[in-house]
């Protein structure tokens, strides 16, 4: 009898194109039609352009910079070094982390390509031949590579510029080069738990340093207005609002007086987090040229200079019983942060979230150190596709369960399925003190090996290491990861001093259309369509009638950005308690256009109707129009809300990742056979976008693991800066990406989203490194340093006797 | 990423670009589809002061028979070589590898010339000249001249063609009936160079080799040709211990630099294996 009502409402449903939806994303028309607005498509009357010279030296005094040839080429307008920003202050400025960077090199350069002046000029042109003529004459200096060097008693002293200072930002320091010491969880427990196991594992798993390489590099557009007192930039932001906090704690004008603007942006995986020089000196020479500057990074400088990730060296200990029962796991870590300390991490927190790295994994006791060195490379750290350091965490506590399972020669899914948060342990309190809010571990495990009947994989493994012939060698990747995003809690996160919430203001129009405003902003992510489609329904209103406008700090709210994956777990969220702000005031008008009772009236899909009536209803474009003209007596015409939503809790996305490969006996060569990856984001707000961000965070894991590499030579040189060198996979390299899911939803979270984007590059690249090195194993290997390409995949079948 | 400047000439003609050449002297460089210069000029590592772009010049483009030779012009680009039912009919190894070099939008502007008279040992076509027993046309102010392809390589960046001449055309004897050949290139990724390639050129007559070529990319200053190997393998079956012998001697030879594609011990490791594998396709493919 219903059948027809209820196609009714599945239709009008349907067409609000609301969460659950596979929505086609909204950005997609202008990007591949090439209509896309990016900092590099910005022109200004009058514009001129910045390029910098650069360090080729990686430690070295400055002795002499001569500017005359360079300001004697025409059509050069000003070349500046870090003596002419000194009197306005700006040769240095602050790092996110508590440290001070240099802004320009201020009597020595500490890391190789470092900025040590800049040049301004009629075009781009002209600046890269004045950047040529400007001769600096350098005194070499002893080079700090590696980070365990740095600490050694007589070792070169890398910032002289703080010297004697024994505190820095994060408590003690206990050498010239070490920046601090942080640690979480119960030493004395943890060391109670090892002194009572029946075994114990130990080994350094490190996590070497690469670059986020997103395809458009950094840059901007300063334009100062000397008349209005304003500053107008565009740049390559994911937390454009904090660039214009900082902006204005430099400059000294008022932050109603700067607009920072990020428009299109083409990749941003936490390389376009900081502050970097770059953009310091184009607003520099913009207040003082009086004319817009443009500053637009090459892919060289990008890769060399602007925000590494990783460089984790990790001592990882697990203490377990025979039977593979974890009781302890304790890590001493050397992060080489580089010259300067700017990783941009939660202002409490310089190792970011590593004390994640009790994992998927119901341990009793756990203790982890990380000590920050300065090294002479380029400054960084960042959240590279991860929430902060959770990639580095993850790693660790996978790496370290399959060297326990090798040592006791369990199956490697079987001492997962032994040491797993139970579903009835949730919320569940890590041993660094999270609180986990839901997961169901044992249920994707058991998806996972179902699907890919790993039981015959592990016999087919079995038989092809008996067979000497066999040209290949066999590894099978098994992988559970637990994210810890959205970050974060006021109460434990903030940037700067400001907390780390976020915010949206939705305004429905008189017709009942609306323009929704957020404190993020899209790299890629596609949040004009999946932010509509929350919108959608909630509020009942056509996706495809809500303008989602992100990145022009002069229109949006404030809020911190778009990293870590927190765009959903903490925007997603604003934007839902907005809407339900204007649900409310839509429900109060359409109970007095209906001249019933608030409590009267149900909600279905895009109407308050009154119950037990079919008949009598509003439909949401009703009431819209209604706001603006018959609001009800009392009611405050129009309907919009804003929300600033700070959340209560991280979210805890999780999932289980399995890998096979084949490696080439001759060559090295591995081969990806197959990578199935089943990812709980909890709630899915649109299937289509989750599954494109999981193959493109798979892909970014892919790189990782597989090849891209940052190798210094002992002078400090980066080899290998270059697209040549540096591994971005084509489609030709791209294994094919098999993917599933399960849906437990966040308890604390509005819609019970948890955030997806990063969770496939957190979770492929341990995934990876546990396939190549089970491929090992039989051969009494336990770990393996990335990247695996066919050169080190030889060497360890060399080192093997097992290259054919 | 930004050149210093250069004066650009586009003549239409091979007279006129060499009269160019000869007037402009030693700062003026030749582009052909630009993959190995404009890179070079970006990075200043090369600053030439004049450009002397020949795309202009249709004399320069096609592929032609006569008789048993294929002739194919120097700035003809690779995707028209993959395109030729010529050369896949009668010198199927060319289109072969041109597929394996870069990617679709470099080969529609990369020319099989450019490539060759480069002299980078990475490149592709200088150690499948060499296996082809290809024959370079170079025009000077003096005329034209013919030079065999094996010698012509010196070293890196460096060959016989002088600084007034210009490769016109490239001339191929087409294979006889019944010969083998491949080209195994193992490379990081899609548009990388070689880490080391082999490529063979074979021929067996009642199951011994009648005619082979071996030529290496990559794991020298310059293509090599592996006479040696060669030698052994001539008038003899394909064993395994033959093509032991042959592999060692195709090692022997090479002296890689190291990089980040491997060092020497891996790359001429690698070497050995591409051999092999080119080998194997080339001698299944004589049937």
């Amino acid at each position: 009898m219903n059948a027809p009502k209820e196609a009714g409402l599945a239709e009008r449903a349907s067409a609000l194109q609301g969460m659950g939806e596979s929505r086609l994303r909204k950005e997609d028309a202008r990007f591949i039609q090439g209509r896309g607005n990016y900092v590099d498509d910005i022109r200004m009357p009058g514009m001129l352009h910045m390029d910098i010279v650069r360090s080729p030296l990686a430690h070295a005094r400055i002795k002499r910079i001569n500017k005359e040839q360079a300001l004697a080429i025409p059509g050069v307008h000003a070349v500046l070094t870090a003596e002419d920003l000194k009197p306005l202050k700006l040769h240095w400025m602050p790092t996110l982390a508590g440290d001070v960077q240099a802004v320009l090199a201020d009597e020595k350069v500490h890391f190789q390509m470092q900025e040590v002046a800049i040049v301004i000029a009629d075009d781009r042109y002209i600046a890269a031949d004045a950047v040529e003529a400007v001769e600096v004459e350098y005194e070499d200096l002893p080079v700090v590579i590696d980070p365990y060097a740095a600490l050694a008693p007589d070792a070169p002293v890398l910032r002289e510029d703080l010297a004697g200072k024994t505190e820095g930002a994060h408590g003690r320091r206990e050498h010239p080069n070490h920046i601090f010491t942080w640690e979480a969880g119960d030493a004395a427990a943890t060391e109670a738990a090892f002194a009572a196991a029946a075994v114990t594992v130990k080994a350094r798993i490190h996590y070497p340093r690469v670059h986020p390489c997103p395809l458009e590099t950094c840059g901007c557009v300063a334009s100062f207005d000397p008349v209005r007192g304003e500053l107008t930039t565009y740049l390559t932001s994911q937390a454009p609002h904090v660039v214009r906090t900082v902006v204005s704690l430099l400059s000294g004008i008022p932050e109603s007086k700067v607009r920072i603007v990020s428009p299109d942006i083409g990749g941003g995986f936490g390389n376009k987090v900081g502050i970097y020089p770059g953009y310091v000196c184009a607003i520099v020479a913009s207040i003082v040229l009086g004319r817009p500057v443009k500053w637009i990074e090459d892919r060289v400088e990008n890769i060399s200079t602007t925000a590494f990730a990783r460089d984790y060296h990790m001592d990882g200990e697990i203490a377990a019983t025979a039977d593979g029962r974890i009781l302890g796991l304790r890590t001493h870590v050397i992060a080489d942060h580089g010259a300067f300390d700017a990783c941009a991490d939660p202002t409490k927190f310089p190792a970011g979230l590593f004390h994640i790295c009790s994992g998927s994994y119901d341990i009793a006791a756990a203790y982890c150190q990380v000590k920050g060195v300065y090294t002479n490379k380029a400054p960084g750290g960042v959240a590279y596709r991860c929430s902060f350091r959770v990639t580095e965490a993850v790693y660790l506590v996978e790496r370290m369960v399959d060297i326990l399972a090798q040592k006791l020669g369990l199956d490697k899914a079987e001492i997962r399925r032994r040491n797993f948060i139970r579903k009835e342990q949730f919320p569940y309190t890590s041993p660094f003190g999270f609180e986990y809010d839901s997961g169901d571990y044992h249920t994707a495990l058991d998806k996972v090996l179902a699907a890919v009947d790993y039981p015959a994989l592990r016999a087919e493994q079995a038989a092809t290491r008996a067979n000497p012939a066999s040209p290949t060698l066999m590894g099978i990747g098994l992988v559970s990861f637990t994210e810890v995003v959205g970050a974060g809690p006021s109460k434990m996160c903030d940037i700067l001093g400001v907390g780390m919430f976020d915010s949206c203001e939705i305004r429905v129009h008189p017709t009942g259309s609306a323009i929704a405003r957020m404190g993020t902003i899209t790299q890629g992510q596609g949040h004009q369509t999946t932010y509509a489609q929350i919108i959608a329904t909630e509020l009942g209103i056509p996706s495809e009638v809500i303008q989602v406008e992100e990145g022009d700090t002069s229109t949006a709210p404030y809020g911190l950005g778009t990293y870590g994956s927190r765009s959903t777990p903490v925007a997603g969220a604003a934007i839902a308690l907005a809407a339900r702000k204007i649900h409310a005031k839509a429900r109060k008008i359409a109970a007095h256009l209906l001249e019933v009772g608030e409590n009267d009236l149900d909600w279905e899909i895009d109407r308050f109707k009154v119950k037990g009536d079919d008949s009598r209803f509003k439909t949401m474009q009703d009431i819209s129009w209604a706001a603006y003209h018959q609001a009800p007596p009392g009611l405050e015409p129009g309907l919009e809300a804003v929300h600033y939503y700070d959340p209560p809790n991280f979210t805890f996305p999780f999932g289980i990742y399995l890998c096979v490969v084949d490696i080439d006996r001759a060559t090295g060569e591995t081969k990806v056979r197959r990578f199935l990856a089943l990812d709980d984001c909890g709630t899915r707000i649109n299937p289509m976008i989750i599954e494109g961000q999981i193959h493109g965070g798979l892909t970014e894991g892919f790189a990782v693991a597989m090849g891209q590499q940052m190798p210094f030579d002992a002078q400090g040189n980066l080899l290998g800066n270059t697209l040549m060198d540096y591994f971005l996979p084509t489609a030709v390299e791209t294994p094919k990406w098999e993917t599933d899911h399960t849906v437990t939803p966040s308890p604390h979270h509005p819609l019970g989203a948890k955030g997806v984007a990063e969770s496939p590059h957190v979770g492929s690249i341990p995934t990876f490194t546990a396939a190549v090195v089970d491929a090992f194993a039989h051969l009494g290997v336990d770990n393996m340093t990335m990247p695996h390409n066919a050169y080190r995949v030889w060497q360890q079948l060399r080192d093997c006797g097992a290259a054919l | 990423m930004i050149p210093p400047e250069f004066d650009y000439h586009a003549p239409r003609s091979v007279a006129e670009a060499i009269h160019l050449l000869g007037e402009l002297g030693p700062d003026a460089k030749l582009l052909a589809g630009g993959h190995s210069l404009l890179p070079m000029m970006k990075l200043r590592f090369a600053q030439p002061t004049h450009l002397i772009d020949l795309n202009r010049i249709d004399d320069l483009r096609g592929i032609h028979e006569e008789g048993d030779q294929l002739v194919i012009g120097a700035m003809t680009v690779e995707n028209d070589l993959i395109d030729s039912p010529l050369l896949r009919a009668r010198l199927p190894l060319l289109p072969e590898v041109a597929r394996q070099i870069a990617d679709p939008q470099v080969r529609n502007r990369g020319t099989i010339g450019g490539d060759i008279v480069h002299g980078d040992p990475g490149n592709d076509h200088p150690a499948i000249a060499l296996a082809l027993d290809a024959s370079l046309v170079l025009a000077g102010p003096g005329g034209e001249r013919t030079l065999p392809a094996d010698g012509f390589f010196l070293g890196t960046y460096m060959t016989q063609m002088a600084e007034d001449e210009i490769l016109v055309r490239i001339r191929v004897p087409a294979f006889a009936p019944r010969t083998g050949y491949a080209y195994h290139k193992l490379k990081r990724k899609t548009g990388d160079w070689a880490t080391a390639a082999a490529a063979v050129v074979l021929r067996l007559d009642g199951g011994r080799v009648s005619h082979v070529r071996i030529a290496l990319t990559n794991v020298a200053p310059m293509a090599l040709r592996a006479h040696a190997a060669e030698a052994l393998l001539l008038g003899q079956a394909l064993d395994a211990a033959r093509i032991d012998q042959a592999a060692a001697a195709v090692m022997a030879i090479c002296a890689p630099a190291d990089d980040l594609r491997g060092d020497a011990e891996y790359k001429t490791a690698m070497a050995g294996c591409m051999f092999r594998r080119a080998l194997a396709q080339a001698a299944a493919r004589c049937a």
